[in-house]
């Protein structure tokens, strides 16, 4: 879809990713984050259109649990506020599309979770079709396993390219300060064949914000804003048994509705949380090896549930921000296998 | 700061569900050991089945009966299996097409090993010897070298059709109140009320969570308030809630202890219900070695005047 107005990612900040964070609570974990994206531009909460936020409910264990964390904006006097119970991706892209219509010219996007008070595995399986999937208690280390092994049956990769996959990964978050887990590490043992410890993401806490804004104050705000040239995500079957799994049509379709193949990216971030994943994206995007994949490590290095999405729309604009890429596509996903998948595409003014 | 306080907190929800037309059929199938798939409009047969076409939106209502045997789609093996998984013995997990489906179902595999698991297996249903009519009426799918079924009409009914399934949950967390929080409840059990201070507005919180609300800003000067306080607004609780041993009617109160820059809430005693009132100065009563105030009760000073409060109602 063609944006009908120029909107960019204009800054973006996000926590140290780490394993707990007993010490603070979600709002505690999320203030910081947010002062740091106002002071990148020198806005106020005041000065903010719209504020959109992600987070799950089932990582606190606790309803409403994002009325607590919104605390952090200042919202009161009343804001213009809004959150999607998914990963901060989903609110970002809620935030284009006010920005869009015209509701509003600069949002701030924020998204957090705490993975640590439960167990990640076992709240995931919360997300799957009650009557024939929740029952059993698939964990989704088991489901990305299912997937990995169709991968490998049907000669798309092997435990050593997928080992390969999880070494470059966290080989490129050593200089990536927020990521909790940097440089290389052994593969570890089988958690569920085929995947082995280094095959999945490391369970954290951690937050991740953006602001956006719209033409001219995009300018004002940012020396070079990341403007999203086009967005869009798309769903498949919720069973597994109906999907391919070596497969992911949707992200494809995103892909192209988002403008993804009228011109080759230098960057892409994807949202991979298994090494498996990162088989399917590439071959749904057809990424080859002249694009830089995951250069902040991706969701291998820090998966904090809920703004690993986010994570991505940021760590791809700040290489726009910096000079690094000029064109980048930035993929989120949510449900399991890559069930859910956004993709936006992300380019610096020529300079 | 002392140590950080943490409890356990348990989840559980049972979520009763009902049944449309084909997952109501499918689910007694499986009570009555039978399995049942619904054909598609371009003749595909999905198992399990669901009511509506997964491409084409279609409304799907044609039953029919697979076999219980069918063949390994893809598979992952489980060394430690999960709390409430289908088998507690390492197991596959299986994606399994059975014989006369065009889909696959996830269950598990009973085997002994991941060695003797692959892609392309037969297996079989093993039944669960205890059915309800759901999924887990299959135990498990087992190896097994038979011959392959075959897809034969079904109307779905059975006598007494399940038309309901109660879907328990249980997560298991520990909780953190996190630094403002755990401030807060460790003066409560010194029998102090402490709250925070915006840096900014100056408004002092209780409890504290941490952040200013308005100026979206930490908290960070500690605050002694109280201990009495006004009641700002109250209600009268006429029912008695599960696991509280109070006796209704009691007053449940807004209370704006002294120093505060927003009213808590707490229970109103030592009062009759009816007497209760705004501007009613009270202070809160802590039971035998009781970690939070119990109660407020009138501390028999005069009423606050409606001036010193109405910012805090
Ligand atoms: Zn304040």
């Amino acid at each position: 879809m063609a944006p009908v107005r120029d909107v960019a990612i204009v800054a973006f900040a996000q926590s140290d990713h780490l394993r707990r964070t007993d010490e603070v609570s979600e709002v505690e974990m999320v203030m910081p984050v947010l002062h740091q994206v106002l002071s990148r531009t020198g806005l106020k909460t005041s000065d903010i259109d719209f504020t959109c936020s992600g987070s799950s409910d089932y990582l606190a264990g606790r309803a409403f649990s994002f009325t607590m964390a919104l605390d952090g904006v200042g919202a009161w006097p009343p804001i213009s506020e809004s959150h999607v119970e998914m990963d901060g991706a989903w609110a970002l892209y809620e935030a284009w599309v006010k920005i869009l219509t015209g509701e509003a010219d600069t949002a701030l996007v924020y998204s957090y979770g705490k993975s640590s008070p439960g167990q990640v595995r076992d709240v995931l399986t919360r997300q799957l079709d009650p009557y024939y999937l929740a029952p059993l208690w698939p964990d989704s280390v088991a489901l990305a396993a299912l997937q990995a092994q169709a991968l490998i049956d049907a000669g798309d990769t092997d435990e050593p390219a997928l080992a390969g996959i999880a070494a470059r990964s966290r080989t490129s978050a050593s200089d990536n300060p927020h990521a909790q887990l940097r440089g290389a590490r052994a593969q570890g043992d089988y958690q569920v064949r085929p995947l082995r410890t280094g095959d999945c993401p490391p369970v954290g806490d951690g937050a991740a914000a953006v602001i956006l804004a719209a033409g001219d104050r995009a300018r004002e705000l940012c020396a070079r804003p990341a403007w999203i040239r086009g967005m869009d995500h798309r769903i498949e079957a919720h069973s597994l048994g109906v999907r391919d799994l070596t497969d992911s049509p949707s992200t494809r379709l995103a892909a192209e509705r988002a403008g993804a193949f009228d011109r080759p990216v230098d960057t892409a971030e994807l949202h991979a949380p298994f090494t498996s994943q990162e088989v399917v994206l590439r071959k749904a995007l057809k990424l080859d090896d002249t694009v830089a994949v995951n250069p902040s490590g991706g969701a291998l290095a820090a998966n904090p549930v809920m703004a690993a999405g986010l994570i991505r729309l940021g760590e791809a604009a700040a290489r726009i921000h910096d000079g690094t890429s000029h064109r980048a596509l930035a993929h989120a996903t949510s449900g399991p296998c890559l069930q859910q998948n956004l993709v936006a595409v992300l380019e610096g003014e020529a300079q | 700061m002392p140590e950080l306080l943490s409890a356990p907190l348990v989840v559980e929800f049972p979520f009763t569900r009902s049944l449309g037309p084909v997952q109501s059929a499918f689910l007694t199938g499986l009570r009555e050991r039978t399995l049942l798939g619904v054909r598609t409009t371009d003749g595909k047969v999905l198992v399990p089945p669901v009511e509506y076409d997964p491409v084409t939106a279609d409304e799907l209502r044609d039953l029919v009966e697979v076999a219980p045997t069918g063949t390994v789609t893809t598979w992952a093996w489980n060394p430690t299996p999960r709390r409430d998984q289908p088998l507690d013995t390492p197991f596959a997990w299986v994606l399994v097409k059975l014989d006369g489906a065009d889909t696959a179902l996830l269950h598990a595999l009973d085997a002994p090993d991941a060695d003797s698991v692959h892609t392309g297996q037969r297996v079989r249903v093993r039944w669960s010897e205890e059915r309800t009519g759901a999924i887990t009426d299959i135990a498990c799918f087992e190896p097994y070298e038979g011959e392959t079924g075959e897809v034969t009409p079904h109307e779905g009914r059975f006598t007494d059709m399940v038309t309901g399934i109660v879907a328990p949950a249980r997560l298991d967390y520990t909780y953190s109140p996190g630094r403002a929080q755990t401030r807060y409840i460790n003066a409560l059990a010194d029998q102090k009320t402490v709250g925070e201070r915006c840096p900014s507005c100056r408004k002092v919180y209780v409890p504290p969570r941490g952040a200013c609300p308005t100026c979206g800003v930490a908290t960070t000067d500690q605050v002694e308030v109280g201990p009495a306080g006004t009641v700002t607004t109250y209600c009268i609780v006429n029912i008695k809630a599960r696991n509280l041993d109070i006796e209704v009617p009691y007053v449940y109160a807004h209370i704006a202890l002294d120093g505060a820059g927003l009213a808590l809430h707490g229970r109103i005693g030592g009062i009759p219900y009816d007497e209760v009132r705004m501007g009613l100065r009270v202070e809160p009563v802590w039971t035998e070695g009781g970690r939070y105030p119990d109660h407020y009760r009138p501390t028999g000073e005069p009423d606050a005047a409606y001036d010193t409060y109405k910012e805090l109602i």
